[in-house]
């Protein structure tokens, strides 16, 4: 039995080989935009411009990760991070409550709208579409209410830098380093475990092995953001978050539960799971997710805006699916939404180098997306 | 009874139906004269629903063996369309209307009046008035079908039925949701259309119904028609024993005679539909011990999954009743806390309620102990692979490796799968409910040979199953349930399959 294990590791499994062909795609993306645009795209100064487009899609795909993969959808999180952001700037600007509360009451309102839809579609047994398109209009105007339909400028320089300022080079170096020394313990650990279970031999060298691309990949990552100006604040964050959501979906019981949910819910409930629950938490999740890509977002525009966060939901969404995740529910990684969102950043980071029309952009990022769908499906059929 | 020199409007000679590995009909002949009222029995599985499909055009010519003779003449339907055009016409167990839709427009769905597309509504109407008048219906053509009691929706199919100018009509199990007025005011319509000259097949458990209306029963055994009679030539009792009549294999091991402490009491419970609020379950008590195989038998709709749904917190209608697990009482309301409990439940139909087919053996089998194989918060992956693989030798799984994904596995590796996901969570009383349904003979014997290795160790069972030899064979003792009703207790020695199917029909 042991020995079949092994050799199934050998034979790629379906996600790796999405992984694979995506990672691919998105090469093949950036080669054709660095050739295109006269190798601007690859420099170290638009990397970093284009991790920092991508990390409040980024941040927002990872809740809907989440949320798509128990079967619900929200279509609610661009007017919610609307609203989660002016509530940050008037209560800086207007209720005078220091920053600190001010940043935390975008993430609690977040949760907040996060837990009462999750609550509707849960027990009130009202579809996620529907009540999240109700979200839709109503927290826009919620937006427009609050902002009295104005701009408010943001002047708190602390705030500010949540969207625009970097991590010093050296200190990248540090976490780099962090990073290096985890991916190498979490190796070392699985190699005991082997031996602990009784699955073969601890087998150091292998693990070892596997660990480099990663280990390459962060080294990579830290030269050309410090060869700019450092890692972007909100790119750490964004980090974090998606460490975090690979956390929850991976080793924690919650995350397991929401593939069960997805992929059977009467399965899923009669093994003892309770559903409402679990859906409960994962728009809450989602919520608190939107609340801080607010902040990042509000932050790198310097105000708040009636209209912030227009058709963010779709962006997210669509990276979630160009990452692998069905919209039937059970099936998606975090990896994928995150590439997708990187994806989607690309298209609009490359596209507006070539100076291609707005319009013609939307038909574009619109077009590739039903493709990257239809590949999909077809693949599954062969 | 029949005159010999009349032909019959139907004919179906030597009908034979495979599925991959399970020969369904074997030979079957049958036939029905117009105006006449054919009863057709059987155990769940001898394969009634099988010979209406192809009656019926839902297994399409060509794939099964045989002849269909309407009216003297070979039919080979390809569609359902094609049977009704030629006048047959089937009414499900499952009601096939649309509820949002009115009466009339159900009546002549696909088939209403119209010119260039557009639907003449008053015309509509009037047919469908017309057509409910003949029939001595009292209903609103206009109101939606949604609205109406089961018994009336069931009026409306035959009447849907006769307005494709069916001349046989097929009813499965049509007294099935009814109440007895309901059942009354049908009989009354059926004897109506008797005397029109339509000819009706009737599939029924309830033999009381059955012997009160028709003129002849054809009985099916395993695919087979073991005999047709002139009702008034035959009994209850021959009927019965020529649906169970077979020997009882020696596939079932050995009764074991060590029983522990009572681990399951249930008393008093009764369980009710959700939404029509009809009684399910009726009062029923009893209880199990360590060790012991306890075999729940009954006909299909007797209420059986029921039972286990609402002990195990998960019924979705109104229940009573209460449960003590090793002498104390416990309150369940959901299947989390039957878990917590000690029980564990293999439910029926693995592909609906037992799996999530896109995930593998390992994701399935840990999913209901998977707080209790990592912990409340995190998961333990390695320790489950550890303990999934262990599963798998145990129960003997067939695949490559526990990240095989169960969709592609056959139906036992699928059972043995569910049973394993049960088994980690240790359970103290585990419940089967139709274990072995859709699943070869060999991966049967497996199934069996697991269940009473699970006794011998000590493990309470508690198995649902329609299939009469397979509760005979394994359980220490049967109870029998009718219509929501406790109607017989049998030990091992006591439990023939005349005495169970006599219970099981409302007969003992």
């Amino acid at each position: 039995m042991t020995e079949q294990i092994k050799d199934s590791k050998f034979k790629l499994p379906t996600s790796a080989l999405r992984a694979y062909t995506m990672i691919a795609a998105l090469a093949l993306i950036w080669l054709y935009f660095h050739w295109a645009t006269g190798s601007i795209f690859l420099t170290s100064r638009n990397l970093s411009n284009l991790m920092l487009q991508t990390s409040v899609t980024g941040i927002i795909a990872v809740g809907m990760l989440m949320v798509i993969v128990a079967g619900q959808i929200d279509l609610s999180v661009g007017s919610v991070l609307g609203f989660a952001g002016a509530v940050a700037a008037i209560a800086l600007t207007r209720w005078e409550f220091g920053l600190p509360a001010a940043l935390l009451s975008a993430v609690i309102i977040g949760s907040l709208i996060g837990l009462a839809q999750g609550a509707f579609t849960a027990y009130l047994n009202i579809p996620a579409f529907i009540v999240t398109l109700g979200g839709l209009l109503a927290w826009r105007g919620a937006v427009k209410a609050i902002t009295k339909s104005e701009t408010i400028p943001i002047a708190d320089p602390v705030f500010k830098s949540i969207g625009g300022s970097y991590v010093a080079p050296n200190i990248g170096w540090i976490l780099a380093g962090m990073a290096i020394l985890a991916v190498l313990a979490i190796a070392f650990r699985r190699a005991q475990t082997q031996k602990t279970y009784e699955l073969g031999d601890a087998n150091y060298a292998g693990q070892m092995l596997k660990a480099i691309p990663a280990i390459a990949g962060i080294i990579i990552f830290i030269y050309v953001m410090n060869s700019y100006a450092g890692i972007p604040i909100p790119v750490l964050i964004f980090l974090a978050v998606a460490l975090l959501g690979v956390f929850i979906t991976n080793f924690t019981t919650f995350g397991r539960y929401l593939y069960a949910i997805g992929g059977n819910p009467d399965a899923a409930r009669l093994s003892g799971i309770n559903n409402k629950l679990n859906i409960l938490k994962v728009f809450a999740l989602l919520g608190a997710l939107t609340g801080v890509a607010s902040l990042i977002f509000t932050a790198r525009v310097g105000s708040a805006s009636p209209d912030a966060g227009t058709l963010k939901e779709l962006d997210a969404i669509a990276a979630c699916v160009i990452g692998g995740a069905s919209l039937m529910g059970g099936r998606g990684t975090i990896f994928g939404a995150c590439l997708g969102a990187l994806i989607m950043a690309s298209l609009d980071n490359g596209m507006s180098l070539l100076n291609v029309k707005d319009f013609m952009q939307d038909i574009i990022k619109g077009s590739i997306l039903v493709a990257a769908v239809g590949l999909d499906m077809l693949g599954k059929k062969s | 009874m029949q005159d010999e020199t009349k032909s019959p409007i139907l004919e179906m000679r030597n009908i034979t139906k495979e599925f991959p590995g399970v020969k369904a009909l074997d030979g079957v002949t049958f036939d029905l004269f117009a105006g006449e009222f054919h009863a057709l029995v059987g155990e769940n599985g001898a394969g009634k629903s099988t010979l209406m499909k192809v009656l019926s055009g839902v297994y399409p010519a060509g794939t099964y063996g045989g002849d269909i003779v309407v009216e003297g003449e070979v039919k080979q339907f390809k569609t359902v369309r094609d049977a009704e055009n030629a006048g047959i016409a089937i009414i499900f167990q499952e009601l096939s209307l649309v509820k949002e839709l009115t009466v009339a427009e159900n009546i002549f769905l696909g088939r209403a009046p119209s010119k260039f597309g557009v639907i003449n509504w008053s015309e509509l109407y009037t047919k469908a008035t017309k057509l409910l008048r003949d029939l001595n219906l009292p209903i609103n053509p206009k109101t939606p079908v949604g609205n109406l009691g089961i018994g009336s929706q069931q009026l409306v199919e035959i009447a849907k039925a006769l307005s494709q100018n069916a001349k046989i009509l097929v009813l499965d199990e049509p007294t099935a949701a009814l109440t007895e007025s309901e059942v009354e005011t049908l009989f009354d319509i059926l004897r109506s259309l008797k005397a029109r000259g339509v000819g009706m097949i009737y599939i029924s458990h309830k033999l009381g119904e059955v012997f009160t209306m028709s003129e002849r029963i054809s009985v099916l055994r395993d695919g087979r028609t073991v005999g047709t009679s002139d009702t008034k030539n035959l009994s209850v009792e021959k009927v019965i024993a020529q649906m169970v009549g077979r020997e009882v294999g020696d596939i079932f091991p050995a009764s074991r005679h060590e029983f522990g402490e009572t681990v399951l009491e249930i008393k008093n419970l009764t369980a009710y539909e959700s939404e029509t609020n009809k009684m399910l379950v009726d009062n029923v008590s009893f209880s199990v011990k360590k060790g012991e195989v306890l075999g729940i038998s009954g006909l299909m709709g007797a209420g059986r999954s029921e039972l286990l749904m609402s002990i195990f917190g998960a019924h979705l209608g109104r229940n009573s009743g209460k449960i003590y697990v090793e002498g104390k009482p416990v309150s369940i309301n959901s299947p989390a806390e039957a878990i917590a409990n000690g029980i564990g439940f293999v439910t029926e139909d693995r592909k609906r309620y037992g799996l999530i087919l896109d995930q593998t053996i390992l994701d399935n089998m840990t999913l209901a102990g998977l707080k209790q194989i990592g912990g409340a918060f995190l998961t333990h992956r390695t320790r489950e692979s550890v303990v999934a693989k262990k599963s798998m030798q145990d129960l003997r799984v067939k695949a490559n490796s526990p990240l095989t994904v169960t969709g592609t596995l056959s139906g036992g590796n699928q059972q043995k799968v569910v049973l394993g996901k049960w088994l980690l969570t240790k359970p103290k009383v585990l419940f089967l409910d139709e274990p072995t349904r859709g699943i070869d003979v060999g991966a049967k014997q497996e199934i069996y040979a697991n269940i009473n290795a699970l006794a011998k160790q000590g493990l309470a069972i508690v198995m649902v199953s329609s299939e009469l030899p397979e509760v005979i064979g394994l359980s220490d003792r049967i109870l029998v349930l009718h219509e929501g009703k406790l109607t017989g207790e049998f030990s091992k020695q006591e439990a023939t399959p005349e005495r169970v199917m006599a219970a099981a029909t409302g007969h003992n």
